[in-house]
Protein backbone atom coordinates (compact mmCIF):
# COMPACT_ATOMS: atom_id res chain seq x y z
CA UNK A 1 0.00 0.00 0.00
CA UNK A 2 1.11 3.14 -0.86
CA UNK A 3 1.25 5.76 2.42
CA UNK A 4 0.15 9.29 2.17
CA UNK A 5 2.84 11.87 1.92
CA UNK A 6 2.66 15.46 1.21
CA UNK A 7 6.05 15.72 1.30
CA UNK A 8 6.07 13.67 -1.73
CA UNK A 9 4.98 17.29 -4.19
CA UNK A 10 8.63 18.07 -3.58
CA UNK A 11 9.89 15.35 -6.13
CA UNK A 12 7.12 16.17 -8.29
CA UNK A 13 7.87 20.28 -8.40
CA UNK A 14 10.76 19.48 -10.94
CA UNK A 15 8.53 18.29 -13.65
CA UNK A 16 5.73 20.20 -12.90
CA UNK A 17 7.62 23.15 -13.31
CA UNK A 18 8.76 22.52 -16.75
CA UNK A 19 5.85 20.56 -18.04
CA UNK A 20 3.68 23.94 -16.94
CA UNK A 21 6.24 26.17 -18.39
CA UNK A 22 5.89 24.72 -21.83
CA UNK A 23 2.19 23.94 -21.49
CA UNK A 24 -0.01 26.56 -19.54
CA UNK A 25 2.14 29.90 -21.07
CA UNK A 26 1.54 28.91 -24.93
CA UNK A 27 -1.74 27.51 -23.69
CA UNK A 28 -2.90 30.61 -22.39
CA UNK A 29 -1.39 32.72 -25.22
CA UNK A 30 -3.61 30.56 -27.38
CA UNK A 31 -6.24 31.21 -25.45
CA UNK A 32 -6.12 34.96 -25.77
CA UNK A 33 -5.59 34.83 -29.36
CA UNK A 34 -8.76 32.80 -29.88
CA UNK A 35 -10.90 35.66 -28.25
CA UNK A 36 -9.60 38.81 -29.97
CA UNK A 37 -9.07 40.27 -33.44
CA UNK A 38 -6.09 41.62 -34.75
CA UNK A 39 -4.91 43.98 -37.74
CA UNK A 40 -1.13 43.48 -36.83
CA UNK A 41 0.85 46.05 -35.00
CA UNK A 42 0.12 44.14 -31.73
CA UNK A 43 -3.34 45.98 -31.63
CA UNK A 44 -5.78 43.72 -30.68
CA UNK A 45 -9.44 43.83 -30.44
CA UNK A 46 -11.83 41.74 -27.64
CA UNK A 47 -13.87 39.76 -29.94
CA UNK A 48 -15.56 36.82 -27.48
CA UNK A 49 -16.19 33.61 -29.06
CA UNK A 50 -16.91 34.55 -33.10
CA UNK A 51 -13.89 32.44 -33.91
CA UNK A 52 -14.99 29.41 -32.14
CA UNK A 53 -18.30 30.01 -34.58
CA UNK A 54 -16.85 31.11 -36.92
CA UNK A 55 -15.00 27.55 -37.23
CA UNK A 56 -17.47 25.15 -35.52
CA UNK A 57 -20.02 26.09 -38.85
CA UNK A 58 -17.23 26.59 -41.53
CA UNK A 59 -17.30 23.63 -44.16
CA UNK A 60 -13.59 23.38 -44.63
CA UNK A 61 -12.78 22.72 -41.28
CA UNK A 62 -15.63 19.93 -41.30
CA UNK A 63 -14.05 18.45 -44.44
CA UNK A 64 -10.50 18.80 -42.37
CA UNK A 65 -12.05 17.12 -39.23
CA UNK A 66 -14.15 14.59 -41.05
CA UNK A 67 -10.53 13.43 -43.39
CA UNK A 68 -8.61 13.39 -39.91
CA UNK A 69 -11.25 10.92 -38.58
CA UNK A 70 -11.27 8.59 -41.93
CA UNK A 71 -7.07 8.83 -41.37
CA UNK A 72 -6.88 7.37 -38.18
CA UNK A 73 -10.13 4.97 -38.52
CA UNK A 74 -8.46 3.45 -41.88
CA UNK A 75 -5.14 3.23 -39.41
CA UNK A 76 -6.18 1.60 -36.83
CA UNK A 77 -8.21 -0.77 -38.40
CA UNK A 78 -5.32 -2.11 -40.52
CA UNK A 79 -2.31 -1.29 -37.59
CA UNK A 80 -4.13 -3.35 -34.85
CA UNK A 81 -4.84 -6.73 -36.22
CA UNK A 82 -2.02 -6.80 -38.08
CA UNK A 83 0.16 -5.87 -35.19
CA UNK A 84 -1.17 -8.86 -33.70
CA UNK A 85 -0.76 -11.13 -36.23
CA UNK A 86 2.64 -10.16 -36.64
CA UNK A 87 3.40 -10.30 -32.97
CA UNK A 88 1.27 -13.89 -32.74
CA UNK A 89 3.83 -14.95 -35.46
CA UNK A 90 6.69 -14.39 -33.77
CA UNK A 91 9.41 -16.50 -32.22
CA UNK A 92 9.32 -16.16 -28.25
CA UNK A 93 13.44 -17.02 -28.01
CA UNK A 94 16.65 -17.67 -30.11
CA UNK A 95 19.07 -15.71 -32.01
CA UNK A 96 16.54 -14.26 -34.25
CA UNK A 97 14.22 -12.32 -31.24
CA UNK A 98 16.70 -9.15 -31.23
CA UNK A 99 17.00 -9.09 -34.64
CA UNK A 100 13.21 -8.79 -35.65
CA UNK A 101 12.90 -6.36 -32.98
CA UNK A 102 15.50 -4.22 -34.02
CA UNK A 103 14.89 -4.14 -37.80
CA UNK A 104 10.94 -3.72 -36.89
CA UNK A 105 11.52 -1.04 -34.83
CA UNK A 106 13.83 1.02 -37.25
CA UNK A 107 10.79 2.78 -38.98
CA UNK A 108 10.23 4.28 -35.82
CA UNK A 109 13.64 6.03 -34.97
CA UNK A 110 13.65 7.59 -38.68
CA UNK A 111 12.69 11.37 -38.22
CA UNK A 112 9.68 12.08 -39.62
CA UNK A 113 10.65 14.01 -42.24
CA UNK A 114 12.99 11.91 -43.39
CA UNK A 115 10.04 9.50 -43.28
CA UNK A 116 8.04 11.49 -46.10
CA UNK A 117 10.83 12.37 -48.30
CA UNK A 118 11.92 8.45 -48.54
CA UNK A 119 8.64 7.86 -49.21
CA UNK A 120 8.32 10.37 -51.80
CA UNK A 121 11.54 8.92 -53.49
CA UNK A 122 10.10 5.41 -52.87
CA UNK A 123 7.20 6.44 -55.38
CA UNK A 124 8.07 8.65 -57.85
CA UNK A 125 6.06 7.57 -60.88
CA UNK A 126 9.05 6.69 -63.28
CA UNK A 127 12.10 6.60 -61.05
CA UNK A 128 10.83 5.66 -57.62
CA UNK A 129 10.57 1.98 -56.78
CA UNK A 130 7.09 1.60 -55.81
CA UNK A 131 6.06 4.01 -58.54
CA UNK A 132 8.03 2.10 -61.60
CA UNK A 133 6.83 -1.31 -60.17
CA UNK A 134 3.16 0.09 -60.36
CA UNK A 135 3.21 1.82 -63.46
CA UNK A 136 5.85 -0.15 -65.51
CA UNK A 137 5.54 -3.48 -64.12
CA UNK A 138 1.89 -3.67 -63.41
CA UNK A 139 0.53 -1.35 -65.80
CA UNK A 140 -1.26 0.40 -63.02
CA UNK A 141 -1.63 4.24 -63.65
CA UNK A 142 -0.22 5.78 -60.35
CA UNK A 143 0.43 9.07 -59.72
CA UNK A 144 -0.33 10.20 -56.39
CA UNK A 145 0.49 14.12 -57.41
CA UNK A 146 -2.70 13.73 -59.83
CA UNK A 147 -4.77 10.83 -58.20
CA UNK A 148 -6.17 11.68 -54.95
CA UNK A 149 -7.29 8.10 -54.26
CA UNK A 150 -3.34 6.74 -54.97
CA UNK A 151 -2.51 9.98 -52.59
CA UNK A 152 -4.55 8.50 -49.87
CA UNK A 153 -3.45 4.50 -50.17
CA UNK A 154 0.32 6.02 -50.18
CA UNK A 155 -0.51 7.81 -47.02
CA UNK A 156 -2.02 5.18 -45.36
CA UNK A 157 0.67 3.00 -45.98
CA UNK A 158 3.11 5.13 -45.36
CA UNK A 159 1.47 5.16 -42.05
CA UNK A 160 1.34 1.66 -41.55
CA UNK A 161 4.78 0.78 -42.67
CA UNK A 162 5.78 3.66 -39.82
CA UNK A 163 3.74 2.60 -37.48
CA UNK A 164 2.82 -0.76 -37.21
CA UNK A 165 5.94 -2.05 -35.26
CA UNK A 166 4.59 0.27 -31.74
CA UNK A 167 1.45 -2.26 -31.99
CA UNK A 168 3.90 -5.38 -32.84
CA UNK A 169 6.37 -4.25 -29.26
CA UNK A 170 3.40 -3.88 -26.91
CA UNK A 171 1.73 -7.37 -28.51
CA UNK A 172 4.87 -8.68 -28.47
CA UNK A 173 5.47 -7.82 -24.76
CA UNK A 174 2.50 -8.63 -23.47
CA UNK A 175 2.60 -12.00 -25.64
CA UNK A 176 5.96 -13.11 -23.98
CA UNK A 177 5.03 -12.34 -20.31
CA UNK A 178 2.35 -14.70 -20.18
CA UNK A 179 3.51 -18.64 -18.55
CA UNK A 180 4.43 -21.33 -20.10
CA UNK A 181 2.22 -23.35 -17.82
CA UNK A 182 -1.37 -21.53 -19.73
CA UNK A 183 0.20 -23.15 -22.57
CA UNK A 184 0.52 -26.74 -21.62
CA UNK A 185 -2.59 -26.07 -19.40
CA UNK A 186 -4.90 -25.50 -22.73
CA UNK A 187 -2.79 -28.36 -24.52
CA UNK A 188 -4.36 -30.96 -21.96
CA UNK A 189 -8.11 -29.20 -22.46
CA UNK A 190 -7.67 -29.65 -26.43
CA UNK A 191 -8.35 -25.97 -26.80
CA UNK A 192 -8.09 -24.70 -30.57
CA UNK A 193 -5.91 -21.89 -31.40
CA UNK A 194 -8.83 -19.34 -31.84
CA UNK A 195 -9.45 -20.46 -27.70
CA UNK A 196 -6.40 -19.79 -27.22
CA UNK A 197 -6.12 -16.77 -28.37
CA UNK A 198 -9.20 -15.62 -27.52
CA UNK A 199 -8.80 -16.65 -23.72
CA UNK A 200 -5.31 -16.76 -22.65
CA UNK A 201 -3.29 -14.72 -25.18
CA UNK A 202 -5.59 -11.60 -25.94
CA UNK A 203 -6.95 -10.90 -22.12
CA UNK A 204 -2.78 -10.73 -21.43
CA UNK A 205 -2.60 -8.67 -23.94
CA UNK A 206 -5.31 -6.38 -23.41
CA UNK A 207 -3.20 -3.54 -21.04
CA UNK A 208 -0.46 -2.92 -23.85
CA UNK A 209 -3.18 -3.17 -26.89
CA UNK A 210 -4.87 -0.12 -24.36
CA UNK A 211 -1.46 2.11 -24.50
CA UNK A 212 -1.12 0.90 -28.44
CA UNK A 213 -4.09 1.85 -29.50
CA UNK A 214 -4.43 5.19 -27.10
CA UNK A 215 -0.37 6.06 -28.89
CA UNK A 216 -1.48 5.11 -32.21
CA UNK A 217 -4.88 7.39 -31.43
CA UNK A 218 -3.16 10.57 -30.01
CA UNK A 219 -0.48 10.44 -32.86
CA UNK A 220 -2.08 9.65 -35.81
CA UNK A 221 -4.66 12.27 -34.90
CA UNK A 222 -1.87 14.93 -34.91
CA UNK A 223 0.23 14.06 -37.49
CA UNK A 224 1.49 16.99 -39.39
CA UNK A 225 5.07 16.16 -40.70
CA UNK A 226 4.99 12.71 -42.99
CA UNK A 227 2.03 14.19 -44.93
CA UNK A 228 3.11 17.37 -45.14
CA UNK A 229 6.30 16.30 -46.98
CA UNK A 230 4.93 13.43 -49.34
CA UNK A 231 1.67 15.04 -50.71
CA UNK A 232 1.47 18.57 -49.01
CA UNK A 233 -2.36 17.98 -48.54
CA UNK A 234 -3.03 17.87 -52.11
CA UNK A 235 -3.63 17.16 -54.73
CA UNK A 236 -5.93 19.83 -54.03
CA UNK A 237 -7.23 19.46 -50.90
CA UNK A 238 -7.62 15.59 -50.23
CA UNK A 239 -5.36 14.93 -47.91
CA UNK A 240 -5.29 17.99 -45.97
CA UNK A 241 -5.51 16.51 -42.48
CA UNK A 242 -6.19 18.87 -39.31
CA UNK A 243 -2.83 19.66 -38.05
CA UNK A 244 -2.21 20.54 -41.92
CA UNK A 245 -5.01 23.01 -42.19
CA UNK A 246 -4.24 24.39 -39.22
CA UNK A 247 -0.79 25.50 -40.23
CA UNK A 248 -2.05 26.69 -43.40
CA UNK A 249 -4.29 28.76 -41.41
CA UNK A 250 -2.17 29.75 -38.47
CA UNK A 251 1.76 30.74 -40.65
CA UNK A 252 0.32 30.80 -43.93
CA UNK A 253 -2.79 33.50 -43.87
CA UNK A 254 -1.42 34.68 -40.40
CA UNK A 255 -5.09 34.26 -39.18
CA UNK A 256 -4.09 33.96 -35.55
CA UNK A 257 -7.64 34.26 -34.18
CA UNK A 258 -9.48 31.25 -36.02
CA UNK A 259 -6.46 29.27 -35.70
CA UNK A 260 -6.26 29.63 -32.26
CA UNK A 261 -9.71 29.07 -31.75
CA UNK A 262 -9.33 25.81 -34.10
CA UNK A 263 -6.70 24.56 -32.47
CA UNK A 264 -8.69 24.64 -28.78
CA UNK A 265 -11.66 23.12 -30.40
CA UNK A 266 -8.83 20.41 -32.01
CA UNK A 267 -6.90 19.62 -28.65
CA UNK A 268 -10.65 19.55 -27.02
CA UNK A 269 -12.07 16.81 -29.59
CA UNK A 270 -8.69 14.91 -29.12
CA UNK A 271 -8.89 14.71 -25.60
CA UNK A 272 -12.43 13.78 -25.68
CA UNK A 273 -11.70 10.57 -27.62
CA UNK A 274 -8.73 9.90 -25.80
CA UNK A 275 -10.94 9.82 -22.80
CA UNK A 276 -13.65 7.87 -24.47
CA UNK A 277 -11.42 4.97 -25.86
CA UNK A 278 -9.45 5.02 -22.29
CA UNK A 279 -12.88 4.25 -20.44
CA UNK A 280 -14.33 1.89 -22.72
CA UNK A 281 -10.89 0.02 -22.45
CA UNK A 282 -10.67 -0.29 -18.93
CA UNK A 283 -14.75 -0.18 -18.17
CA UNK A 284 -14.39 -4.32 -17.49
CA UNK A 285 -11.64 -3.91 -15.13
CA UNK A 286 -13.26 -1.74 -13.07
CA UNK A 287 -16.48 -4.51 -13.01
CA UNK B 1 6.84 -23.62 -36.41
CA UNK B 2 8.54 -23.09 -40.04
CA UNK B 3 5.52 -21.96 -41.72
CA UNK B 4 4.57 -19.24 -39.14
CA UNK B 5 8.02 -17.63 -39.76
CA UNK B 6 7.18 -16.51 -43.21
CA UNK B 7 5.03 -13.70 -41.51
CA UNK B 8 7.34 -11.81 -40.22
CA UNK B 9 10.10 -11.99 -42.48
CA UNK B 10 7.46 -10.43 -45.34
CA UNK B 11 6.93 -7.50 -43.19
CA UNK B 12 10.40 -7.11 -42.42
CA UNK B 13 10.84 -7.40 -46.72
CA UNK B 14 8.07 -4.70 -46.41
CA UNK B 15 9.68 -2.55 -43.87
CA UNK B 16 13.48 -2.96 -45.66
CA UNK B 17 12.65 -2.23 -48.72
CA UNK B 18 11.41 1.80 -48.84
CA UNK B 19 14.75 1.96 -46.27
CA UNK B 20 16.82 -0.06 -49.48
CA UNK B 21 15.71 2.42 -51.85
CA UNK B 22 16.77 5.50 -49.56
CA UNK B 23 20.25 3.95 -49.33
CA UNK B 24 20.89 2.88 -52.99
CA UNK B 25 19.70 6.38 -53.78
CA UNK B 26 22.47 7.94 -51.87
CA UNK B 27 25.09 5.80 -53.84
CA UNK B 28 23.91 7.22 -57.15
CA UNK B 29 24.75 10.20 -58.66
CA UNK B 30 22.18 13.04 -60.02
CA UNK B 31 21.96 12.23 -63.34
CA UNK B 32 21.98 8.40 -63.09
CA UNK B 33 18.23 9.23 -60.78
CA UNK B 34 17.33 11.73 -63.32
CA UNK B 35 18.07 9.89 -66.55
CA UNK B 36 16.08 6.14 -65.53
CA UNK B 37 14.79 3.69 -63.28
CA UNK B 38 18.06 1.42 -61.89
CA UNK B 39 17.70 -1.43 -59.40
CA UNK B 40 20.96 -0.82 -57.94
CA UNK B 41 23.43 1.97 -58.01
CA UNK B 42 25.36 1.94 -61.73
CA UNK B 43 27.86 4.28 -61.60
CA UNK B 44 28.66 4.26 -57.40
CA UNK B 45 29.65 6.85 -56.08
CA UNK B 46 30.19 8.86 -52.55
CA UNK B 47 30.46 12.18 -53.82
CA UNK B 48 26.84 12.64 -51.86
CA UNK B 49 28.37 11.81 -48.54
CA UNK B 50 31.35 13.90 -49.35
CA UNK B 51 28.82 16.92 -49.64
CA UNK B 52 27.42 16.72 -46.83
CA UNK B 53 30.95 15.48 -44.42
CA UNK B 54 32.63 18.87 -45.74
CA UNK B 55 29.90 21.36 -45.52
CA UNK B 56 29.58 22.87 -42.39
CA UNK B 57 25.69 23.36 -42.94
CA UNK B 58 25.38 20.27 -43.70
CA UNK B 59 27.38 18.55 -40.74
CA UNK B 60 26.70 21.06 -37.89
CA UNK B 61 23.25 19.77 -38.81
CA UNK B 62 23.96 16.74 -37.06
CA UNK B 63 25.92 17.68 -34.27
CA UNK B 64 23.02 20.57 -33.79
CA UNK B 65 20.23 17.62 -33.76
CA UNK B 66 22.56 15.32 -31.48
CA UNK B 67 23.14 18.36 -29.11
CA UNK B 68 19.12 19.04 -28.36
CA UNK B 69 18.12 15.56 -28.32
CA UNK B 70 21.04 14.40 -25.72
CA UNK B 71 20.32 17.76 -23.63
CA UNK B 72 16.78 16.44 -23.89
CA UNK B 73 16.99 13.11 -22.41
CA UNK B 74 19.55 14.26 -19.65
CA UNK B 75 16.59 16.77 -18.72
CA UNK B 76 14.25 14.59 -18.94
CA UNK B 77 15.35 11.04 -17.19
CA UNK B 78 16.39 13.63 -14.11
CA UNK B 79 13.32 15.30 -13.56
CA UNK B 80 11.28 12.06 -13.95
CA UNK B 81 13.21 9.57 -11.80
CA UNK B 82 12.22 11.85 -8.59
CA UNK B 83 8.94 12.12 -9.45
CA UNK B 84 7.78 8.70 -10.90
CA UNK B 85 9.32 7.71 -7.27
CA UNK B 86 6.99 10.01 -5.83
CA UNK B 87 3.83 8.90 -7.87
CA UNK B 88 4.50 4.80 -7.66
CA UNK B 89 5.37 5.25 -3.79
CA UNK B 90 3.46 7.78 -1.67
CA UNK B 91 -0.49 9.11 -1.86
CA UNK B 92 -0.61 12.89 -2.06
CA UNK B 93 -3.17 15.57 -2.55
CA UNK B 94 -3.81 15.75 -6.19
CA UNK B 95 -1.53 12.61 -7.59
CA UNK B 96 -4.32 11.18 -9.63
CA UNK B 97 -5.37 14.29 -11.54
CA UNK B 98 -1.68 15.36 -11.62
CA UNK B 99 -0.50 12.09 -13.54
CA UNK B 100 -3.59 12.25 -15.92
CA UNK B 101 -2.79 16.32 -16.60
CA UNK B 102 0.78 15.07 -17.39
CA UNK B 103 -0.33 13.00 -19.92
CA UNK B 104 -2.35 14.81 -21.84
CA UNK B 105 0.44 16.87 -22.55
CA UNK B 106 1.01 13.86 -24.86
CA UNK B 107 -2.28 14.82 -26.54
CA UNK B 108 -1.61 17.82 -27.76
CA UNK B 109 -0.93 18.48 -31.63
CA UNK B 110 2.74 20.10 -32.09
CA UNK B 111 1.07 22.42 -34.59
CA UNK B 112 -0.93 24.00 -31.82
CA UNK B 113 1.67 25.16 -30.13
CA UNK B 114 4.36 25.65 -32.83
CA UNK B 115 3.26 29.84 -33.05
CA UNK B 116 3.20 30.26 -28.96
CA UNK B 117 6.36 28.18 -28.69
CA UNK B 118 8.68 30.52 -30.97
CA UNK B 119 7.04 33.56 -28.73
CA UNK B 120 7.88 32.05 -25.49
CA UNK B 121 11.17 31.45 -26.08
CA UNK B 122 11.75 34.70 -28.26
CA UNK B 123 11.04 36.03 -25.04
CA UNK B 124 13.12 34.48 -22.43
CA UNK B 125 15.97 34.87 -24.91
CA UNK B 126 16.34 31.37 -25.75
CA UNK B 127 15.73 31.62 -29.39
CA UNK B 128 18.16 29.40 -31.68
CA UNK B 129 19.63 27.75 -29.10
CA UNK B 130 19.88 23.68 -28.17
CA UNK B 131 18.35 24.09 -24.63
CA UNK B 132 14.97 25.96 -26.36
CA UNK B 133 14.66 22.65 -28.53
CA UNK B 134 15.38 20.37 -25.64
CA UNK B 135 13.30 22.16 -23.15
CA UNK B 136 10.39 22.31 -26.02
CA UNK B 137 10.75 18.58 -26.22
CA UNK B 138 9.94 17.93 -22.49
CA UNK B 139 6.54 18.94 -23.07
CA UNK B 140 5.61 15.29 -24.48
CA UNK B 141 8.81 13.58 -23.40
CA UNK B 142 8.70 14.26 -19.12
CA UNK B 143 5.14 12.75 -19.15
CA UNK B 144 6.10 9.35 -21.35
CA UNK B 145 8.93 9.42 -19.07
CA UNK B 146 6.98 9.72 -16.05
CA UNK B 147 4.94 7.35 -17.39
CA UNK B 148 7.45 4.11 -17.93
CA UNK B 149 9.58 4.79 -14.97
CA UNK B 150 6.80 4.77 -12.82
CA UNK B 151 6.00 1.06 -13.99
CA UNK B 152 8.95 -0.15 -13.56
CA UNK B 153 9.33 1.46 -9.89
CA UNK B 154 6.36 -0.16 -9.02
CA UNK B 155 7.43 -3.92 -10.01
CA UNK B 156 10.33 -2.83 -7.14
CA UNK B 157 8.83 -4.12 -3.84
CA UNK B 158 8.55 -1.49 -1.28
CA UNK B 159 10.79 -3.34 1.37
CA UNK B 160 13.73 -3.00 0.04
CA UNK B 161 13.34 0.97 0.52
CA UNK B 162 12.29 0.17 4.21
CA UNK B 163 15.29 -2.24 4.76
CA UNK B 164 17.94 0.74 3.65
CA UNK B 165 16.30 2.94 5.65
CA UNK B 166 16.69 0.86 8.61
CA UNK B 167 20.21 0.39 7.61
CA UNK B 168 20.70 3.79 8.42
CA UNK B 169 21.02 4.55 4.36
CA UNK B 170 20.29 8.76 3.38
CA UNK B 171 17.24 9.01 0.78
CA UNK B 172 19.62 10.74 -1.57
CA UNK B 173 22.08 7.84 -1.13
CA UNK B 174 18.91 5.07 -1.21
CA UNK B 175 18.01 6.28 -4.23
CA UNK B 176 20.95 6.77 -5.84
CA UNK B 177 23.50 3.26 -4.79
CA UNK B 178 20.41 0.97 -4.55
CA UNK B 179 17.11 2.36 -6.44
CA UNK B 180 18.34 3.54 -9.81
CA UNK B 181 20.65 0.66 -9.75
CA UNK B 182 17.90 -1.61 -9.21
CA UNK B 183 15.41 -0.24 -12.35
CA UNK B 184 18.31 0.35 -15.04
CA UNK B 185 16.28 -1.14 -17.27
CA UNK B 186 13.54 1.00 -17.06
CA UNK B 187 16.00 3.57 -17.19
CA UNK B 188 17.43 2.71 -20.03
CA UNK B 189 13.77 2.26 -21.72
CA UNK B 190 12.83 5.92 -20.91
CA UNK B 191 16.27 7.40 -22.29
CA UNK B 192 15.47 5.30 -25.55
CA UNK B 193 11.96 6.57 -26.00
CA UNK B 194 12.82 10.07 -25.16
CA UNK B 195 15.41 9.96 -27.23
CA UNK B 196 13.81 8.45 -30.37
CA UNK B 197 10.45 11.25 -29.93
CA UNK B 198 13.31 14.32 -29.81
CA UNK B 199 15.13 12.81 -32.76
CA UNK B 200 12.17 12.45 -35.14
CA UNK B 201 10.19 15.43 -33.87
CA UNK B 202 10.57 18.36 -36.41
CA UNK B 203 7.92 20.75 -36.24
CA UNK B 204 8.99 22.50 -32.74
CA UNK B 205 12.22 21.97 -33.46
CA UNK B 206 12.44 23.57 -37.16
CA UNK B 207 9.80 26.60 -35.52
CA UNK B 208 12.42 27.14 -32.31
CA UNK B 209 15.87 27.37 -34.96
CA UNK B 210 16.84 29.86 -36.95
CA UNK B 211 21.30 29.06 -37.63
CA UNK B 212 22.79 28.48 -34.76
CA UNK B 213 21.34 25.51 -33.46
CA UNK B 214 19.03 23.80 -36.69
CA UNK B 215 18.36 20.16 -36.95
CA UNK B 216 19.35 18.22 -39.27
CA UNK B 217 16.27 17.39 -40.85
CA UNK B 218 15.48 21.30 -41.28
CA UNK B 219 18.35 21.47 -43.77
CA UNK B 220 16.77 18.61 -45.60
CA UNK B 221 14.07 20.55 -45.99
CA UNK B 222 15.94 23.88 -47.04
CA UNK B 223 18.32 21.96 -49.21
CA UNK B 224 15.53 20.09 -51.04
CA UNK B 225 13.46 23.62 -52.06
CA UNK B 226 16.07 25.89 -52.69
CA UNK B 227 18.80 23.48 -54.55
CA UNK B 228 16.09 21.74 -56.59
CA UNK B 229 16.15 18.22 -57.49
CA UNK B 230 19.25 17.20 -55.95
CA UNK B 231 17.83 13.44 -54.78
CA UNK B 232 20.86 11.97 -54.31
CA UNK B 233 22.16 14.16 -52.07
CA UNK B 234 18.35 14.18 -50.06
CA UNK B 235 18.98 10.44 -49.83
CA UNK B 236 22.86 10.72 -48.47
CA UNK B 237 21.11 12.94 -45.88
CA UNK B 238 18.10 11.24 -45.17
CA UNK B 239 20.73 7.52 -44.80
CA UNK B 240 22.73 9.18 -42.61
CA UNK B 241 19.66 10.58 -40.09
CA UNK B 242 18.86 6.56 -39.42
CA UNK B 243 22.15 5.36 -37.87
CA UNK B 244 21.76 6.99 -34.32
CA UNK B 245 18.38 5.27 -34.03
CA UNK B 246 19.89 2.22 -35.14
CA UNK B 247 22.78 2.30 -33.13
CA UNK B 248 20.67 3.14 -29.56
CA UNK B 249 18.12 0.58 -30.45
CA UNK B 250 20.42 -1.56 -30.97
CA UNK B 251 22.03 -0.82 -27.00
CA UNK B 252 18.17 -1.56 -25.48
CA UNK B 253 17.51 -4.41 -27.59
CA UNK B 254 17.09 -7.14 -24.90
CA UNK B 255 15.27 -3.89 -23.32
CA UNK B 256 12.61 -3.82 -25.58
CA UNK B 257 9.92 -6.19 -25.33
CA UNK B 258 11.02 -7.40 -21.54
CA UNK B 259 10.84 -3.69 -20.72
CA UNK B 260 7.22 -3.05 -21.96
CA UNK B 261 6.35 -6.48 -19.96
CA UNK B 262 7.69 -5.62 -16.79
CA UNK B 263 6.62 -2.14 -17.30
CA UNK B 264 3.08 -2.10 -17.61
CA UNK B 265 1.39 -5.45 -18.46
Amino acid sequence: MKTENQKAWFFVLPVLALVAFNALIPMMTVVNYSVQETFGDNVFFWQGLDWFQQILRSDRFHAALGRQFLFTFLILIIEVPLGIAIALSMPRKGFWVPVCLVLMALPMLIPWNVVGAMWNIFTLPDIGLLGYFLNHVLGINYDMTQDPVAAWVTIVTMDVWHWTSLVVLLSYAGLVSIPDAYYQAAKIDGASNWAVFRFIQLPKMKTVLTIAILLRFMDSFNIYTEPFVLTGGGPGNSTTLLSIDLVKIALGQFDLGPAAAMSLIYFAITLLVSWLFYTLMTKDDLN
Amino acid sequence: MQKRSIVPIVYILFLMLPIYWLVAMSFKTTNEILSGFSLFPQTFTLDNYATIFTDPSWYWGYINSIAYVSINTVISIAVALPAAYAFSRYRFLGDKQLFFWLLTNRMAPAAVFALPFFQLYSAVELFDTHLAVALAHCLFNIPLAVWILEGFMGGIPKELDETAFVDGYSFPRFFATIFIPSIKAGVGVAAFFCFMFSWVELLLAKTLTAVAAKPIAATMTKTASSAGYELGLLAAAGTLTIIPGAIVIWFVRNYIAKGFAMGRV
